[in-house]
């Protein structure tokens, strides 16, 4: 077994864990924080996947950005959604969860079915891509080829997604604005 | 060598879990988690198979969009967790139940 195999398996041991975690715990700051964990785990996995900027992207815009606005609106809502995980302890759970487990349990057996089957690694074009050498090598530098891709070829989706963050940010300032007294 | 089957394996238990999480829970800053989730499994998927385009990189830029649109996604919903927090003083999805006015 190669190190990067035994990486993978600790890493994807990590994030799948600590996603249980974050998914199983009652306390809503302990799932935030948990799934920092998750994150940094799944950037692991980026660069295991040879995506070194998709990772460091992840690490900087996930975790510096996304997980920072959570606690804050956690901090913001406050007291209130404490109170509502202390009532909740005491009651019988299993039993109100048991649909929600039902349904990802039957979602993982049929998902799973269909990756077995699917048997990526045989496809057509990802043969070919080996057959070719259109494989990224994990010594290759993918960066200034993405930034060359991203000005020419994918042109017109980053400009799309340039507007639609600048509607989403508007947006979300018009939302959390105070509401004018009437 | 990491194999596409073991990505893909990966990606299907952490969008399984993204979905529990989103089903079952009571606090709509945990669904928000979990959607996250699910977005993370379909990025990893990208990813992984993006590993196999050398020229043209569609998968890692396609993923870096997808990991815009999260920031985007995210930004609206919290804002309007606030605003229903708010309105509700709770943030427990079955709890809200009338529109505005």
């Amino acid at each position: 077994m190669s190190f990067v195999r035994v990486l993978f398996y600790f890493m994807s041991f990590i994030a799948i864990v600590s996603a249980l975690y974050a998914a199983s715990t009652k306390n809503l700051v302990r799932s935030i924080f948990v799934f920092f964990v998750t994150l940094f785990a799944l950037a692991g996995l980026y660069v295991l996947a040879l995506a070194d900027f998709v990772a460091v992207t992840q690490v900087v815009i996930y975790v510096g950005g996304i997980l920072v606005l959570i606690i804050f609106a956690f901090m913001l809502s406050g007291k209130e959604t404490l109170n509502v995980i202390q009532q909740q302890k005491g009651k019988f759970f299993s039993m109100a969860k048991l649909p929600a487990i039902l349904l990802a349990a039957l979602f993982f057996i049929v998902m799973i079915n269909v990756v077995l089957k699917a048997d990526a690694d045989n496809l057509g074009w990802v043969k070919d891509s080996i057959a070719t050498n259109n494989t990224i090598t994990p010594n290759a530098v993918m960066i200034d080829n993405i930034g060359v891709n991203l000005m020419t070829r994918y042109l017109l989706p980053f400009e799309a997604i340039s507007i639609l963050l600048l509607m989403a940010l508007v947006g979300a300032a018009h939302l959390s604005r105070k509401e004018a007294k009437i | 060598m990491i194999t596409l089957t073991d990505f893909l394996v990966v990606s299907v238990m952490l969008f399984c879990i993204g979905l529990y999480m989103i089903v079952s829970k009571r606090n709509a800053i945990q669904i928000l988690i979990g959607i996250e989730l699910i977005l993370n499994a379909a990025i990893l998927n990208l990813v992984a198979f993006g590993k196999h385009d050398s020229v043209n990189n569609s998968g890692q830029i396609f993923a870096l969009f997808a990991i815009v649109l999260a920031a985007a996604t995210t930004a609206v919903a919290l804002a309007i967790i606030l605003n229903v927090y708010r309105k509700y003083k709770t943030i427990d999805p079955g709890k809200i139940n009338n529109l505005k006015d």
